[in-house]
């Protein structure tokens, strides 16, 4: 049997908050990237379902779109880790306190 | 089953406090909602996420993850109130979650199977190329401008200009030293 349409939305949620609750906790730049991309994941997801269930391309395009964007996403957000890296040996976000003073 | 391994998988990511291990976790996550993308009728979208995502984002980060050579996440010396906003929040959005589900449980269904050739590669690559022409170009300018931007974060700036940045912080170091000896001799 198929499973129905909002076991997929309730998966996708859950996905959604561990990835939120796991950008506030983690302080480890790249523990909250993975965490941001588990969240546009979670959101692809339901991108998925909503397409299968109505029959429609368009949200396997947006799915297309968002893949994009993350791999971006990941290009210049590594990037700005190692330079950040660079400058200050350390790559916690606590570290990241240049602009406070 | 698959829902199941995504989020222990995604639990175990957030849980490690190694990086490299929550790394791999992320692989399971991805591989895991693959398998669902499968099961949903879209293998297109099954295809690009283990390429993209398993593959090409993942290299990405396990690759800056041996390069910076890091040591463990550090325990938490944050202010208190962010734990409270962190469960709090989580809370909020598991509620939100089980109230659409509830909601969208109480919907009539669509029937499925008017669905069939929605993931079909061609359908997408049709649908690609006519009616979602522009936002694809911009998505390409998008890459582009991204792959500019990480090259030019990430280079190290050329000897001359290292130079310039050295001899400008040791002069900034030198004027500090001076103020202070004056303040001592006063």
């Amino acid at each position: 049997m198929e499973p129905s349409l909002a076991s997929y939305l309730a998966l996708s949620g859950i996905l959604f908050t561990i990835g939120c609750v796991g950008v506030i906790f983690k302080r480890n730049a790249i523990g909250m990237f993975m965490c941001i991309e588990l969240m546009l994941n979670a959101v692809n997801l339901t991108f998925v379902a909503f397409s299968r269930y109505y029959g429609d391309t368009t949200g396997q395009l947006f799915v297309f779109m968002v893949m994009a964007v993350a791999a971006c996403e990941a290009a210049v957000g590594l990037g700005i880790i190692i330079a950040f890296f660079r400058n200050s040996m350390s790559v916690d976000v606590d570290d990241a306190n240049l602009l406070k003073n | 089953m698959f829902a199941g391994l995504a989020i222990a998988s995604a639990i175990s990511m957030v849980y490690h406090k190694n990086p490299l291990y929550s790394a791999i976790s992320l692989v399971g996550v991805f591989i895991s909602l693959s398998c669902i993308y499968v099961t949903l009728a879209a293998p297109f979208i099954a295809a690009v996420q283990i390429l993209i995502y398993a593959g090409a984002i993942m290299v990405l980060v396990v690759f800056v993850i041996m390069l910076l050579n890091m040591d463990e996440d550090r325990p938490l010396n944050r202010l208190k109130y962010l734990y409270a906003l962190g469960g709090g929040l989580g809370v909020l959005l598991l509620a939100q979650t089980f109230f659409i589900f509830y909601a969208v449980m109480r919907a009539p269904n669509v029937p499925a199977d008017q669905a069939l050739s929605a993931g079909k590669t061609m359908t997408i690559g049709q649908a690609m190329y006519t009616e979602y022409l522009l936002p694809v170009e911009i998505v390409g300018v998008l890459l582009l401008m991204a792959v500019i931007g990480s090259v030019i974060l990430a280079r190290r700036l050329s000897p001359p200009q290292l130079e310039l940045v050295i001899d400008n912080e040791l002069e900034i170091r030198h004027e500090e030293e001076a103020k202070d000896g004056l303040g001592i001799a006063l």
